[in-house]
């Protein structure tokens, strides 16, 4: 056998191995045909959606269901908010994040333990919770749909910061400091030149993070955000579908066009999303 | 030689940061605690304390009332589909390991996790959909009559714990594959020569090392399950005449109380409610975490 066998499985005969390609194809078949039937509808014509069985591959493929949606919402500029939106949340957070979790890992300070404390503790609290006192807020400084009032609630990520810190603990040695220290290096230096570039892969990981976690925020920026403009993609869409009650064509052209670049590419970084949880511990 | 103090640097640079943590964080979590103890239109100038009076209410109010029985059905329905699912789903492809295909599966799995709420809710409206959806075709095929499955108040929670997990289960199967590969070879090796099958394998040796990243898993799908809304916006509200019925959840029922009826205190208690359900939850799995390693 020239493939490689897990010592888990090694002794288990080829039938068993090909029953359980066939149950692991089903199941991805099944998992898929969801968003295979999204896409394929954006493409259907109104009598084909009608069809059954439903068709996977459009007999007579249209693009009049993306045109018309293209005409009927501003759905580029909806993901052009959504990016904005998502890349100004992650620059924030990777760099607040980067600068705590240095600070609060190799700094030896009285209350650096408490501050620690508190942000990790304001990391169990949902979102949801302080949402509304937060919107309260946004509101009477006038920051209704502006950039920073929807900023705000996507500036920080306690748990970035604890990831960082983490990794700093354990993998960037006191001596590598000291040294620099020693040579006469400033503490802005050691940071920048130093640090940074060995918290690259952690970073890394974050970024994907909080660009997902802005990419598919729904609440805050649809209490915040409240002109057609100003919606971020979640919202413009959640919006868009209410106003229509059938026409299943339109609604899964504009479903499609949003969610196809996107979950590509959070798939293929689905590796940064279980390295925070290796990080915590839970790893041994 | 160096001239500046040795605390300056960690000072300047945190500075900020807990100034921004102060008002986006701290100060609106308190306020959420403090609000709920009074009584307040946003309006009124009048802000009369009401201590415990807003709790009182919610506990005879049959709105709230129905959104926590909802919400904690969807929770507690996503993680026992999740967890059993995806624990199933992480052994088979585990043991496939090595072979390419096995990063194909993973990213199938995975997919559904990483599709906005929106689209992925809107892809299963469809397919619920009572007039042209597949689901109804399908099993009339085998002789089920079709179902209003958005516009029952059953159905449409059991629609909505379909739609969560089926999210929920490629993050789950990601983290059990991070424990199944932290599982060390040696000791498949011994049980193999002890004569013990793949499946027992996995049942005697890998399950119990599992245990504490599926209570992990758990706890995480929980406290996201207790949060959700735009899965319930799309798929299950009543706005603007978009068909189905309302499955009131939690957070909607907090928007609604605090936006629509003006009620920003009662909306607060709510708030703390939804606290005292996630800081429960999470109490409990350190709980379970520590007694499992003094054991």
């Amino acid at each position: 056998m020239s493939e490689h066998e897990h010592p888990s499985v090694v002794g288990q005969s080829r039938v068993v191995g090909l029953v359980i390609d066939a149950v692991l194809c089903a199941v991805s078949l099944m998992m898929l045909l969801p968003l295979v039937f999204l896409i394929s509808n954006a493409f259907k014509t109104p009598p084909e959606l009608l069809a059954w069985p439903p068709t996977v591959i459009p007999h007579q493929p249209t693009l009049d269901n993306i045109v018309s949606v293209l005409r009927e919402t501003p759905l580029f500029r909806w993901i052009g908010n959504s990016l904005i939106f998502a890349t100004l949340s992650t620059a924030s957070i990777v760099s607040t994040s980067a600068i705590a979790g240095y600070v609060l890992g190799k700094f030896d300070l009285p209350g650096i333990p408490v501050i620690f404390g508190i942000i990790i503790a304001t990391a169990v609290v949902p979102f949801e919770v302080y949402m509304i006192p937060l919107y309260l807020n946004v509101q009477s400084a006038g920051l209704l749909n502006t950039w920073p009032g929807l900023l705000v609630g996507y500036l920080v990520m306690s748990f970035g910061i604890f990831l960082i810190r983490q990794y700093v603990m354990t993998s960037i040695p006191d001596e590598l400091l000291e040294a620099a220290r020693v040579d006469g290096a400033g503490e802005g230096w050691i940071f920048l030149r130093i640090v940074l570039p060995l918290m690259r892969g952690p970073l890394g990981a974050l970024a994907v993070l909080a660009f997902f976690q802005a990419w598919t925020a729904f609440a805050w920026p649809l209490v915040v955000m409240t002109n057609k403009d100003t919606y971020t993609l979640e919202v413009g869409l959640a919006l868009f579908q209410t106003g229509f009650t059938v026409d299943t064509g339109r609604l899964s052209a504009a479903a499609a066009l949003a969610l196809v670049p996107s979950a590509l590419f959070f798939s293929l970084m689905r590796r940064n999303f279980v390295r925070g949880v290796a990080a915590s511990g839970l790893k041994e | 030689m160096r001239t500046t103090p040795k605390w300056l640097f960690p000072v300047l640079a945190l500075l900020p940061i807990l100034g921004l943590y102060g008002c986006i964080r701290v100060y609106p979590i308190v306020e959420t605690l403090r609000l709920s103890l009074f009584q307040w239109n946003i309006i009124s100038r009048r802000k009369p304390f009401v201590g415990f009076a807003n709790f009182i209410e919610l506990a005879s109010d049959p709105l709230f009332l129905e959104a926590i029985f909802n919400t904690t059905i969807i929770a507690f329905g996503v993680v026992a589909i999740t967890i059993p699912v995806a624990l199933a789903l992480a052994a088979l492809i585990n043991s496939r390991q090595g072979l390419r295909r096995s990063g194909v599966y993973e990213a199938s799995v995975f997919l559904p996790h990483v599709v906005s709420l929106v689209p992925a809710a809107m892809a299963w409206k469809w397919i619920f959909d009572a007039r042209l959806g597949p689901l109804n075709a399908l099993i009339g095929w085998v002789g089920i009559p079709a179902q209003s499955w958005l516009f029952d108040p059953v159905l449409s929670l059991v629609c909505l714990i379909v739609l969560c997990s089926w999210q929920a289960i490629g993050y789950a199967v990601l983290i059990f594959l991070v424990g199944l590969k932290n599982v060390p070879d040696a000791l498949y090796e011994a049980a193999r020569l002890d004569g013990a099958s793949s499946l027992q394998a996995f049942r005697y040796i890998a399950l119990p090392l599992l245990k504490p990243v599926m209570l992990y898993v758990s706890v995480i799908t929980l406290i996201s399950s207790y949060n959700i809304y735009a899965q319930a916006f799309v798929l299950a509200s009543d706005v603007q005449g978009a068909p189905g019925h309302l499955v009131r959840v939690l957070v909607l029922d907090m928007l609604e109380n605090s936006f629509r009826n003006y009620r920003v205190g009662y909306a607060a208690a709510e708030a703390v409610v939804l606290l005292v359900i996630v800081l429960v939850l999470t109490g409990a799995q350190f709980r379970l975490f520590r007694d499992r390693s003094r054991a």
